[in-house]
């Protein structure tokens, strides 16, 4: 009896569609979210995140009408954001039906913001989500969908986040976001040894190995991963079989 | 027959009422003491703070009504938090009084391992359980929180093992509880709701 691994498919949209890019830039159009919601509620997805990357205020009506669309397909828990940055607009999210807040850019300019919505909702509510970049010797967390570097050290934030109330760290590796070329090993490893909460890796999934890889040498505790998935490259049922028989504890559905 | 699902404004209850309705199971909303007196049965869900729970039933003149229809025997199932303010206090909220159904306390799960317990996990069932009938032994359920009941006597009909064993499923005649989120967990999850709805229905033709 172990806390399973988690499989998460991550859906970014820009409010209604989902689209997807390489390194944040040349965004395509994926698909319905909430098509691709159920189909992988279905098959045996431990979990789903929706952000929202263009986040402008004007759209996010259609956003919340999104995450709503998402939720009533799911019988799994949703993680939903994209420049929230206040506890109001938190609750509009969760009210809408995610269970949990991804926050990133506001957080890093005004930390307290975690500590006002753990408050309100509980840490479990609360997920850090840190865009980190090597620069020389450590790395950066970046701000803006991955625009700005905000001048600070990824494991510190993360570190910071935590004690500040997040319960939950969305860890990407801009360096390999879309490169296909497996997860970030040693910035996983890094930041989930730094923090006593479970860390999602992101950036680089393509084979089963690099979840392998990511739960053993990176000391993930739940991978995500959005193209592989939505291109069908990757069946959520035969990774999942792929990792339970490499003696990874799994959720097999 | 309908479920009354308690209302206090924190979180998962649009989550419980979904799922309640794929199974075709009706649901309404119980924000007064003269609508949790009436319901037949009752869920009281729970996403956040124990304080804040036991401060918004408080304000609402509802916790006394939840206690008295518990006493009554009205079938209810506590989630989550809801199974925590059945205790006596938790250390969430040092000096807080829950609904003291139990006499322990809630406390802080050790940081012996990753917190919150957050994910799929399975239970080890230590008595024969109305809510798990059905469900596979090796069925994984949903958890999302810091804090837990270690010990619920006669009543702990299942545990879970994440930093230290605690309650993940509590049963007392007509008084059910689980920690994880059945309305989150998937198949497994939808038949300890369906469960929880037969034995409701059950009480009221005997």
């Amino acid at each position: 009896m172990t806390l399973a691994r988690r499989i998460i498919p991550c859906l970014d949209t820009d409010g209604e569609r989902v689209v997807k890019g390489v390194r944040f830039v040349n965004l395509r159009d994926a698909g319905d979210p909430a098509a691709l919601a159920a189909r992988y509620n279905r098959e045996g997805a431990d979990e789903l995140v929706v952000l929202d990357i263009a986040a402008s205020r004007d759209h996010r009506p259609t956003f919340l009408e999104t995450i709503r669309r998402v939720a009533a397909e799911l019988a799994i828990p949703l993680s939903a954001g994209g420049g929230v940055a206040t506890v109001d607009e938190g609750r509009a999210i969760l009210r809408a039906g995610a269970d949990k807040l991804t926050v990133n850019t506001a957080a890093l300019r005004r930390p307290e913001l975690l500590t006002e919505l753990a408050a309100e909702f509980g840490s479990q509510a609360v997920v850090l989500a840190i865009d980190a970049k090597r620069t020389g010797d450590h790395w950066e967390a970046f701000v803006r969908g991955g625009r700005d570097s905000a001048g600070c050290d990824a494991l510190e934030w993360a570190r910071e986040g935590a004690a500040r109330g997040a319960g939950e760290i969305l860890l990407t590796s801009m360096d390999r976001d879309g490169t296909r070329s497996g997860f970030d090993l040693a910035l996983t490893s890094a930041v989930s040894r730094a923090v006593s909460v479970p860390v999602i890796a992101s950036g680089g999934a393509d084979t089963p190995t690099d979840f392998l890889d990511v739960f053993v040498e990176g000391r993930a505790d739940a991978a995500l991963a959005a193209s592989i998935f939505h291109d069908a490259v990757q069946g959520l049922g035969e990774l999942k079989r792929f990792l339970a028989s490499r003696d990874v504890p799994v959720r097999l559905v | 027959m309908k479920i009354s699902l308690v209302e206090y404004d924190a979180g998962n209850l649009p989550s419980v009422e979904r799922a309640l309705a794929r199974q075709g199971i009706e649901t309404e909303r119980a924000a007064t003491p003269g609508a949790i007196r009436a319901a037949e049965a009752l869920i009281l869900p729970g996403v956040g703070h124990f304080g804040q729970l036991m401060r918004t039933l408080a304000a609402r003149g509802l916790a006394g009504p939840v206690r008295e229809a518990i006493e009554r025997g009205t079938p209810l199932l506590g989630i989550c938090l809801g199974l925590q303010a059945l205790f006596a206090e938790s250390d969430e909220a040092p000096g807080e009084a829950g609904l003291e159904i139990f006499a322990g306390r809630v406390v802080a799960l050790p940081p012996t391992d990753k917190l919150p317990h957050m994910g799929w996990n399975q239970l080890r069932r230590v008595r024969p359980s109305a809510l798990l009938e059905g469900v596979p032994a090796d069925a994984y359920f949903y958890f999302a929180h810091t804090y837990a009941a270690l010990e619920a006597g006669e009543a702990a009909v299942a545990l879970c093992d994440h930093a230290a064993p605690f309650v993940a499923a509590l049963e007392r005649a007509n008084l059910f509880a689980v920690q994880f989120h059945p309305e989150k967990s998937g198949d497994a999850g939808a038949r300890v709701l369906a469960n929880f709805v037969a034995r409701a229905r059950g009480n009221g033709h005997s």
